[in-house]
């Protein structure tokens, strides 16, 4: 926020709060020239893109609660049924996981170089590129991750009537999958709608929509695609990896 | 010829449905939660119809069971929890922090439609055979053995939440972000405070709302296991999940209509608050110890007897603020130029009914009493002081202040002080007798009931009919205001605020020239002289 001090008459002892309006100018005419992509209940860039991520931040933080629900009821299963947990874990595939989990990281690299390529006004080809080549690697996670829910059809890990299960702990499994489907279904909506956000993004790019003193959107969309990454760090040890010791 | 304000600037259907203006958005929300409550009422008239009699007469068990869930389905998620911010925070908000609009106006839009989606879903739900399974969808009767489409009301509230997310969203931002250069945290309105502290539960609570009830659906759709105890789940989880935002929610629905007490009482004493920094902060303070607290809900279903101490105690502990704020605005009445305008009695109701209402919480908070009037109309009586007494009261309060800068007409003042008066009468009416059915030991949610209770069963619907009596003057005034209401000026009440200090109706962009602000709001003293301090 600029500095306003110069705006401040002192206190006023009678009613008007407001130091009288009409003789203050208008705020916008002491300020830079209007930047074409100011909305007008904004005073001026700086708090138009300190709204923009503050929003976003705040955003996450209802996500984390979101998520916090079904982490909170994985807890309270594993908790109760370690070993049926360990045993219903060693049946998922810890290679594509692992694959995935690279393909995740390597996207939120290729992200930060899309918002660094727009903070530092590279040219749209390149900015575009980085955002493709973030939407590629999340097109492959999910690719993988088809392969994955495709597998556990074939082989009734599905819950619900069709569900079978040889190992000691049927009830326990079944809940295991039924938290795998939740979770890793949610964080896949996620990807989804991620994949959605960077079309958009990366249409704006092509546009030439974005330089260092315009490039909120692609910021604060790097912002949730980092955070949908963080959440499979998260979902890749506590699914695929608590099986690691078991032995039938 | 008239001025140009938000009500004249622009006409038709379309300038208001795609509109991005906040006051606008806020009417648009006041035009549809009034419509949930006046169905929600229409359940409620039926559930006091039917306990009329000890017999179970009027209406079956299972259409009975319907109609109070769909009673609390609608009032808790469609008008109680968006009532005051939805209508008066939106409307509200960006002019008490000198803006020209929230931080995101367009959010501000899509919270409104989706509350609408979340809307039409509840109501196929009631239209299309009803859900009777409490506004609580506890499992596993939910899950597994309730009649009923319980998926598309679950999915109702599972999409409301979102609307409700958003705004919380929107109105901390607008917060931190938008704020007047000169108006600093201490110098806001404590309306703004204790909608921030609404918006923190907002965002923190409602997403676990939306991904629990979101399983209930998935386990009743797709028969995953996550709370049925036949597929090995624990329904107890389930409880922690939904009171970890249900009760939350319930201060949701309180901390605004204290916001709107706080403006009130200022106004109509004519001094400023006693305390403002302990009022504010016990707005934070409630938001916060208010997540700790939910397991006082499960004192009977199988918790730790530790876990329900803990929960007790801290339940005893999250009165304290909002006794707080009762001695704040008491010692603000005490001595002041008190006058008796319309939201000032709306304001009397409130701090009388809030503190029956939360006495009788921390008797429900002491787990030998909980667990001998558990399920009994005690409780019922206990949420409604808290819910009607407390919430509605503080909304209509508001209304009632704010209504001249929301239309720019004045309403008539007799008749909303005898509908005031008729909705305290009414609502102790119907209520009071509650408490004592539920000592005696009448249990909730059943159609019939023994003899014995029909007396105070008779006062309770007698009173419902005074009550809803008294909603309904208001409607009436209100809307009789717009056409022939005498105009109002800025600042009809000489109450002081940003808000008062612009046009009433307010212009489209609140303000011609951003404000400087150099004072608090409502600074009835100068000097070192304090009014009524002599």
């Amino acid at each position: 926020m600029p500095d306003h001090a110069e705006h401040f008459p002192g206190r006023i002892h009678q009613p008007p709060l407001v130091a009288n309006l009409d003789a203050i100018q208008p705020r916008d005419h002491v300020e830079h020239p209007h930047h074409p992509k100011l909305q007008h209940h904004f005073d001026d860039m700086a708090q138009q893109v300190d709204a923009s991520t503050l929003g976003m931040w705040v955003f996450l933080v209802t996500e984390i609660m979101f998520f916090g629900g079904l982490f909170a009821a994985y807890l309270v299963y594993r908790h109760a049924n370690p070993e049926g947990f360990a045993e219903a874990s060693h049946h998922l595939n810890v290679t594509w996981g692992a694959i995935n989990t690279i393909v995740l990281i390597v996207s939120s690299l290729t992200m930060a170089l899309a918002v660094r390529s727009a903070q530092v006004s590279a040219p749209a080809k390149t900015q575009v590129a980085w955002i493709v080549a973030t939407m590629v690697l999340g097109a492959t996670f999910l690719g993988i991750k088809a392969i994955e829910y495709t597998d556990k059809f074939r082989h009734n890990l599905v819950p619900g009537p069709n569900f079978q299960w040889t190992g000691k702990h049927p009830q326990p499994a079944e809940i295991f999958y039924s938290l795998y489907f939740c979770m890793t279904g949610l964080h896949a909506i996620h990807m989804i709608i991620g994949l959605g956000i960077m079309s958009v993004i990366g249409t704006m790019a092509w546009r030439r929509q974005f330089d260092s003193e315009y490039y909120t959107p692609v910021e604060v969309a790097g912002l949730y695609w980092h955070f949908v990454d963080i959440v499979w760090i998260f979902l890749f040890p506590l699914l695929y990896l608590i099986g690691g010791h078991f032995t039938e | 010829m008239e001025t140009v304000n938000y009500l004249n600037n622009g006409h038709g259907l379309k300038s208001w449905l795609l509109t991005k203006d906040h006051k606008r958005i806020a009417l648009l929300y006041l035009v549809s939660i009034t419509a949930f409550f006046v169905i929600g009422g229409f359940f409620a008239m039926l559930v006091r119809l039917e306990l009329l009699t000890p017999a179970g007469d009027l209406l079956s068990s299972e259409t009975y069971n319907k109609m109070f869930t769909m009673h609390g389905v609608v009032m808790v998620f469609f008008f109680l929890i968006p009532s005051i911010p939805a209508v008066l925070g939106n409307f509200l908000i960006p002019i008490m922090v000198g803006a020209k609009d929230l931080a995101f106006p367009r959010i501000n839009l899509l919270s409104w439609y989706i509350y609408v989606l979340g809307g039409i879903f509840t109501l196929v739900a009631a239209l299309s055979g009803g859900v009777d399974t409490g506004w609580t969808f506890y499992t596993p009767y939910s899950t597994a053995a309730a009649n009923g489409h319980v998926i598309t009301a679950a999915l109702g509230v599972f999409i409301t939440g979102f609307s409700s997310i958003l705004t919380g969203l929107n109105f901390i931002v607008t917060i931190h972000k938008m704020r007047a250069p000169g108006l600093t945290w201490f110098r806001l309105p404590l309306f703004v405070w204790s909608h921030y502290a609404t918006s923190l539960i907002m965002i923190l609570g409602t997403p676990v709302i939306a991904i629990t009830v979101l399983l209930v659906a998935a386990e009743r759709g797709l028969h995953l296991g996550i709370f049925d105890p036949a597929l090995g789940g624990d329904p107890v989880l389930f409880q922690h999940l939904f009171w970890f935002y249900s009760h939350p929610a319930v201060y949701i629905m309180i901390l605004p209509a204290m916001g709107v007490i706080s403006e009130i009482v200022q106004a109509f004493s004519r001094k400023n608050i006693f305390g403002y920094s302990f009022v504010a902060f016990s707005s934070l303070a409630i938001a916060i110890i208010g997540f700790l607290v939910w397991g006082h809900h499960i004192f009977v279903a199988g918790q730790s007897v530790y876990a329900g101490m803990v929960f007790s105690f801290l339940s005893f502990v999250v009165a304290i603020p909002s006794a707080i704020k009762v001695f704040n605005w008491t010692a603000t009445i005490y001595r002041g130029s008190v006058s008796l305008e319309s939201p000032m009695l709306y304001a009397f109701g409130f701090i009388g009914l809030f503190t029956i209402g939360g006495l009788t919480g921390l008797m429900l908070a002491a787990m030998g009493i909980d667990i001998h009037v558990h399920d009994t109309y005690f409780v019922v009586a206990h949420f409604h002081y808290i819910m009607v007494g407390g919430a509605i009261m503080g909304y209509l309060g508001g209304l009632h202040y704010w209504w001249p800068k929301i239309s720019g007409r004045r309403y008539s003042e007799p008749w909303a002080k005898f509908s005031a008066l008729m909705i305290f009468v009414g609502f102790n009416l119907t209520f009071f007798p509650q408490f004592i059915a539920g000592y005696l030991g009448m249990p909730r949610r059943y159609h019939a009931y023994p003899p014995e209770f029909q007396v105070l069963n008779v006062a309770s619907t007698l009173g419902a009919s005074i009550l809803a009596v008294g909603y309904v003057i208001p409607l009436v005034y209100f809307a009789y205001s717009l056409v022939a209401g005498e105009k109002s000026v800025n600042d009809p009440w000489g109450a002081r605020g940003l808000e008062w200090e612009i046009p009433s109706p307010p212009p489209t962009e609140n303000f011609t020239v951003s404000p400087i602000v150099t004072e608090g709001t409502h600074q009835y003293m100068h000097g070192n002289q304090e009014v009524g301090l002599a």
